[in-house]
């Protein structure tokens, strides 16, 4: 990508925000040198655990997890290695290629395998391996009694391997090779328990749905193979500025629908909440550190393409508005607590992807916030794992509640990353999420009032589920089931959620300080930022909103108590509970139908095709059946015959004659 | 005597052979009522180039008799097997070419 191009397509938008342009230098990527030859390690680590532990069978039982935990620790100490290196070099000459080797070389076409490191793939890299690593640590106390618990691991690896192979690739033909190495990965982990018919429906969910967007993501590359003659991310962005208005919507257009199979957009959101079904780990590593995030990836790293269409950027600023109002009204009402979560995961993402479709000026905003939602979401998660873990698999929090003595370190960690989520300052959802919001304002116009509305509405939404959370299960009465003991989680649990909570905190404040990641990824997205103003008149009213919900929240869940079972509602809890009707959507509008087709073509087929052809063969059949009688095997009635044919011709032709 | 009469008595004589084959079992039987229908249709081809005053007719005939005999030989000889085989000359008898 060149700073002309980038200048040039992201001037529109931020006009009103009176930006400082970005000032990078044309980057190209240079090839690697010194320890970032090594980069391939990012990939032999995991992959090497998961071949590891889904061959080596059951004689690897017994130290399965700990092989599984030791190589996304690698592969994140090696990330660490390859960060510290990348900041030795100036500002645009961190972007490094590693060519591993040439997978296809057809004619004028090449797809080389080649890993790129920059400053957008670095923060990817870090995120996936060490939240994901902490994760990993997690689940060894969490899946300590499951007999599976090496396949299990061996899964793990494989989800962590295929998002770095999808954030390290350097051409889109690649990227979809990790792209749906994690849709696999997933369906696997999703359906780990797949005794439970719910949890193999679901898995089959994510996977089915996920499809959907990873075929519009194919026919993008395809697009872009038949446009470019390239799939390199180099040999794209360079053609694209040359290429007609319609194509580049149309790849636009195409990777957002990718992007929403992925990361659970409207569209295609209808499966996170089912992915639940997984064991927790999975949760937290779907929607923390890989999965889930990939959209945003693929929207952010496509920048290049989405400048140039002004109408596909709208389009994703609204699928990340529409989302994140759906994703927080369906967390409101949910009693799940794990469900809860995951609409508050969606709506996060919907946060980024509306940071994403503002373009250059959004870019370094989402990616803060999804660096922040990585530490906060991983944390929460890991607590609803930890109060599963100790409550019989009691997810309802209807049937929780005064957790908060029982298990300190899980409370004090989630209120943690509770603070953070909701954005209250000095932790990082504020900044990450706030900026966001301004942006949104920043892009002028009726289209930047309305996102911005919605991203504020947002906020307050968030503070209100959030704290619903909070007090249904860490405050108020217990509710338990007479049969569960909970106590304090053991170390190896505790310890990662610690380590996350600490992260939510730091994050914040690494933030604050001079917008240190919109200047680190400045040559990667084209952009700058001004020195922030930390409360901006949007900043304040999201502060304003967010005590509303707290407040909101306290009088509704903390001030009385919280009955056991879910109280009759009206029109909008029902709607909100039953997930907004989404599933009833796609069953109503796309599976029915589907169905009706699929049973038409099939009767179709059997009465019609078949019809057709079967009739026409059991005629042949039975009329030859029939006629063979007439070989009596008697001579003297063939010789009848000949002579009633002899007598019927000359008589035929006698007639002829005399006429 | 007319042409005609000779072509009255063919007609009679074929009819008699035609319905010779069709009631008969006995091959042999059956095989001579078709020599009589051979001979049949001879006189009337002899008759009709009596009729013409061409010589068309009797060369024909000389060609019947010559297929006739050749006939004869094949046919006799299938029938010789066909009495070997089942002790019985019966065409009913030899039915297995069948549906």
């Amino acid at each position: 990508m060149t700073g002309s191009l980038a200048g040039a397509a992201g001037a529109a938008p931020a006009a009103a925000h009176a930006v400082a342009r970005a000032v990078a230098a044309p980057v190209t990527a240079l090839p690697a040198v010194g320890v970032q030859r090594a980069a391939w390690l990012l990939l032999a680590f995991p992959m090497a655990g998961a071949a590891i532990l889904l061959l080596g069978g059951r004689r690897t039982n017994r130290w399965g997890h700990l092989v599984g935990v030791a190589m996304p620790l690698a592969a994140f100490c090696y990330g660490v290695v390859a960060f510290i290196a990348m900041l030795g070099y100036p500002a645009n000459q961190r972007s490094r290629v590693l060519t591993l080797f040439t997978w296809i070389h057809v004619a004028r076409f090449d797809v080389p395998v080649g890993l790129q490191l920059d400053q957008l793939s670095i923060c990817f890299v870090l995120l996936t391996t060490g939240v994901g690593s902490l994760i990993h640590i997690f689940a060894v106390g969490y899946m300590s009694h499951d007999p599976e618990r090496r396949r299990f691991f061996g899964y793990m690896n494989l989800f962590v391997a295929s998002m770095l192979l999808l954030v390290l690739a350097d051409n889109y033909l690649v990227l979809y090779v990790g792209w749906e190495g994690v849709g696999l990965a997933s369906y696997l982990l999703i359906g780990f328990w797949q005794y439970k018919p719910a949890a193999a429906v679901a898995a089959k969910k994510a996977f089915v749905v996920n499809r959907i967007g990873d075929a519009g993501f194919s026919v993008a590359i395809m697009l872009m193979f038949a446009v470019f003659g390239s799939v390199t991310f180099a040999g794209v962005f360079g053609q694209a500025g040359k290429a007609g208005q319609g194509v580049v919507t149309a790849l636009g257009l195409l990777l957002l629908l990718g992007a929403c199979g992925k990361s659970a957009q409207l569209p295609l959101q209808s499966w996170l909440l089912d992915a639940m079904e997984g064991p927790t780990p999975v949760s937290a590593l779907i929607h923390a550190a890989t999965m889930v995030t990939a959209g945003v990836y693929l929207i952010v790293r496509s920048g290049p393409i989405f400048d140039l269409s002004s109408n596909a950027r709208l389009l994703v600023t609204i699928v990340g508005a529409a989302t994140l109002l759906f994703g927080a009204l369906i967390s409101c009402a949910k009693d799940d607590i794990k469900k809860a979560l995951a609409g508050s995961t969606m709506s996060q993402i919907g946060y980024m992807m509306l940071g994403a479709g503002l373009g250059p000026p959004g870019y370094p905003f989402a990616i803060a916030l999804l660096l922040a939602h990585g530490f906060f979401k991983a944390g929460l998660f890991l607590g609803a794992g930890s109060i599963k873990h100790e409550m019989n698999d009691e997810v309802d929090m209807r049937r929780l509640g005064g957790l908060r003595t029982v298990m300190p370190i899980t409370f004090v960690t989630f209120f943690t990353c509770y603070l953070a989520i909701i954005g209250v300052p000095p932790f990082s959802g504020f900044f990450a999420k706030d900026t966001i919001i301004d942006a949104a304002f920043g892009k002028g116009g009726t289209s930047g009032a309305i996102l911005g509305t919605a991203a504020l509405i947002g906020a307050g939404l968030t503070a209100f589920y959030m704290t619903r959370v909070m007090y249904m299960t860490f405050a108020g009465e217990r509710r338990w089931d007479p049969h569960a003991h909970p106590h304090e989680v053991p170390p190896i649990m505790t310890s990662p959620m610690i380590l996350l909570a600490i992260g939510a905190v730091v994050w914040g404040g690494y933030e604050i300080l001079g917008d240190r990641l919109a200047h680190f990824l400045g040559p990667v997205t084209g952009f700058v930022p001004p020195e922030p103003a930390i409360f901006s008149a949007a900043g304040i009213a999201a502060l304003v909103l967010v005590a509303a919900g707290i407040a909101l929240g306290w009088a509704m869940y903390g001030r009385r108590p919280v009955p056991a079972v879910a109280p009759a509602a009206g029109f909008p809890v029902t709607a909100a509970r039953r997930e907004l009707y989404g599933d009833a959507f796609d069953e109503a509008v796309f599976m029915r139908p589907g169905q009706w087709l699929t049973r038409l073509s099939v009767y179709f087929d059997n009465r019609g095709v078949d019809g057709l052809v079967n009739t026409l063969a059991a005629t042949v059949g039975g009329t030859s059946g029939r006629l063979r009688r007439v070989q009596t095997g008697f001579v003297r009635s063939y010789a009848l015959s000949m002579f009633v044919g002899a007598v019927l011709l000359v008589g035929g032709a006698l007639l002829l004659v005399r006429i | 005597m007319s042409p005609s009469h000779f072509v009255a008595l063919a007609v009679i004589l074929f009819v008699i052979g035609a319905v010779g084959v069709l009631v008969r079992r006995n091959a042999m039987v059956i095989f001579m009522c078709v020599e009589l229908m051979l001979n049949a249709v001879n006189l009337a081809f002899v008759a009709f180039a009596r009729q013409q005053g061409n010589l068309d007719g009797q060369v024909i005939a000389f060609f019947v008799m010559v297929v006739a005999a050749a006939e004869v030989v094949v046919g006799l000889a299938i029938l010789m097997t066909i009495f070997r085989a089942r002790r019985s000359a019966s065409v009913d008898e030899a039915n297995l070419l069948k549906y």
